[in-house]
C-alpha cells in the first residue's frame, strides 16, 4: 500500500500506519512526514485539558457529536504524557467516546508516552498533520494539564479548552502557576456537583489579571449530560473568528513552526551527541573534571561542542 | 528503546462485568504492553473500527455472555473485511472446551479459558504478534 497516496484518498488505515511510523520512529517516517507536511494545514486543530478526571474526554466526546451535526469531518488525539516513559501503559479515553468508534466521520488514535522525552510532542504534532491530509476539518487533542510536557503538547492548538472541576482547592495554586496562560476559553465541568459558582467566580478573578489579549470566557457544562456544550462550541468559533480577524491565528502558526524548527535542530545535536560513542564518553570525562573542579562548565560545553562534527 | 506492542482491550456482549478486562489489561501492561481500553459493551463493528484506527498488533477481548459463537466470529470476519487480519485476534473467558475448534476455525488465534495463568497469554502474544 502506498501510505501516501492512499492517505490523501481519505484510507483510514494508512493514516493509522502513518500515525504508527511515526510513533516507532520507523524508516522513513521523516521522508513521509516531508511530503505529508506541505498537505496539511488546513483543520483548525483544538485542545482539551485540565487535570485528570476533569472530564475532558466525556467532554470531547459531546462537543465532536456537536460538530458531526453540522456535517463537520473529525479527528481525536487522546495523549496521555503521564503514562510511563518505560515498561506499558493503559490508555482509556476510548470509554468515554465509545458510540464515536461507529461514526466514520470520526478518527480516535491513542498516545502514550515513548521513550523519548519530547518525543510525544513530535508525535502529536506528526499525526495532527497526517489527519489533516486524512480530511479531518477539526482536530481535537486531549492531553492531562499538570505539566510541562503537557504544555508543549497544547502548544499544537489553535484554540486551547481549559476544563476545570468544582471546588479545585489546592489544585488551582498549581494552575495559577503558568497553567492558566494557555487556556482560551475555560470551562467548568461538573457543573452539577456543589461549589461550581464559587470556583466560577474565583477563577473570572484570576482571569481578571491575566495579561491575556482576549479575557477568556468561562462556561459552565455537565458533559455527561450534555449540558453547556453548544455554548462551549459558540466560544470556540468565537476564539477561531478572533484569531482570524486580528492576524493572531497565521502569527500563531508562525510561532509554533518556528518552535518546530529549532525543536529538529535541538533533536539533531542532542542524536550527535548521545549517540556517538566518542562525544558520550568524553561527555563523562569532562563531567568528572567539572564536578572536582578541574574545569568549569562553560569551557566543558565549549569543548565538547568543537567535537560535533554537524 | 523497543517500541512495546499495542493491544486493544475489549468487552464485548451486554453483560456489565469488565473485571476479566481489566485483569487483562493490567498483565498486559505490566508486561510492558501499550494498552488501549475500551471497556464495556463493545459491538464487534466499535471493536474492529477501534482496532483499525488505533493500528494496534493485538485485538484481545474479554467475553462472558456465553454469546461467543456469535461475537467472536463476527469480529474475526469484520477483521478480514478490512484485509485486517494481521492483527492478532485472541480471547479470553468462560467457553466450553466443545465450542473451541470451531472458533479456532472461524479467525480466533487463540482461547484462554480461565484455567490460563496471564504469563502463558502474555507469552502466547509475544511469539504470535506480526512482527
Ligand atoms: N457528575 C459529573 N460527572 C462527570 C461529568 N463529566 C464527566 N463526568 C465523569 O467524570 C469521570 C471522568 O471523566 P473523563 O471524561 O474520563 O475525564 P478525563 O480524565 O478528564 O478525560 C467519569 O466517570 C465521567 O462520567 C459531569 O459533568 N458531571
Ligand atoms: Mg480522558
Amino acid at each position: 500500500m502506498d501510505l501516501l497516496q492512499e492517505l490523501k484518498k481519505h484510507n483510514k488505515r494508512a493514516a493509522a500506519k502513518l500515525i504508527t511510523m511515526v510513533e516507532n520512529r520507523n524508516p522513513g517516517y521523516q521522508e513521509a512526514l516531508k511530503d505529508i507536511h506541505k498537505l496539511s494545514g488546513n483543520a483548525y486543530v483544538v485542545g482539551i485539558t485540565g487535570p485528570p478526571g476533569a472530564g475532558k474526554s466525556t467532554l470531547t466526546d459531546k462537543l465532536v457529536k456537536e460538530l458531526r451535526k453540522k456535517g463537520k469531518q473529525i479527528a481525536i488525539i487522546a495523549v496521555d504524557p503521564t503514562s510511563p516513559f518505560t515498561g506499558g501503559s493503559i490508555l482509556g479515553d476510548r470509554i468515554r467516546m465509545n458510540d464515536l468508534s461507529l461514526d466514520a466521520g470520526v478518527f480516535i488514535r491513542s498516545m502514550g508516552t515513548r521513550g523519548h522525552l519530547g518525543g510525544l510532542s513530535e508525535s502529536t504534532k506528526a499525526a495532527i498533520k497526517i489527519l489533516d491530509v486524512y480530511g479531518a476539518e477539526y482536530i481535537f487533542v486531549e492531553t492531562v494539564g499538570v505539566g510541562q510536557s503537557e504544555v508543549e503538547i497544547v502548544k499544537n492548538a489553535d484554540t486551547t479548552v481549559m476544563v476545570l472541576v468544582p471546588g479545585l482547592g489546592d489544585d488551582i495554586q498549581a494552575i495559577k502557576a503558568g497553567i492558566m496562560e494557555i487556556g482560551d476559553v475555560f470551562v467548568i465541568n461538573k457543573a452539577d456537583r456543589e461549589g461550581a459558582n464559587r470556583t466560577k467566580a474565583e477563577i473570572e478573578m484570576m482571569l481578571d489579571f491575566s495579561n491575556k489579549e482576549k479575557r477568556p470566557s468561562v462556561q459552565m457544562a455537565v458533559a455527561v449530560d450534555n449540558k453547556g456544550i453548544i455554548e462551549i462550541i459558540d466560544e470556540i468559533e468565537k476564539h477561531k473568528e478572533y484569531l482570524i480577524d486580528t492576524n493572531k491565528f497565521h502569527h500563531n502558526r508562525i510561532e509554533s513552526t518556528k518552535e518546530e524548527i529549532v525543536e529538529i535542530i535541538k533533536g539533531y545535536i542532542l542524536d550527535k551527541i548521545f549517540n556517538n560513542q566518542h562525544i558520550n564518553e568524553e561527555l563523562n570525562q569532562l563531567t568528572k573534571d567539572v564536578v572536582e573542579r578541574n574545569v568549569d562548565p562553560y569551557t566543558a560545553g565549549d569543548l565538547l561542542l568543537k567535537n560535533i562534527k554537524l | 528503546m523497543e517500541n512495546p506492542i499495542r493491544v486493544l482491550v475489549a468487552k464485548p456482549g451486554l453483560d456489565g462485568h469488565d473485571r476479566g478486562a481489566k485483569v487483562i489489561a493490567r498483565a498486559l501492561r505490566d508486561a510492558g504492553m501499550e494498552v488501549i481500553y475500551t471497556g464495556l459493551r463493545q459491538t464487534p463493528e466499535q471493536i474492529v473500527n477501534a482496532a483499525i484506527q488505533e493500528d494496534v498488533d493485538v485485538v484481545a477481548v474479554s467475553i462472558l455472555s456465553g454469546a461467543h459463537g456469535t461475537l467472536l466470529p463476527r469480529i474475526a470476519e469484520l477483521l478480514k473485511q478490512q484485509d485486517a487480519e494481521d492483527i492478532l485476534f485472541v480471547a479470553g473467558g468462560v467457553i466450553p472446551d466443545d465450542d473451541i475448534p470451531e472458533l479456532l476455525t472461524s479467525g480466533v488465534k487463540a482461547i484462554f479459558t480461565p484455567g490460563t495463568t496471564t504469563t502463558e497469554t502474555v507469552e502466547f502474544i509475544r511469539n504470535n504478534v506480526r512482527k
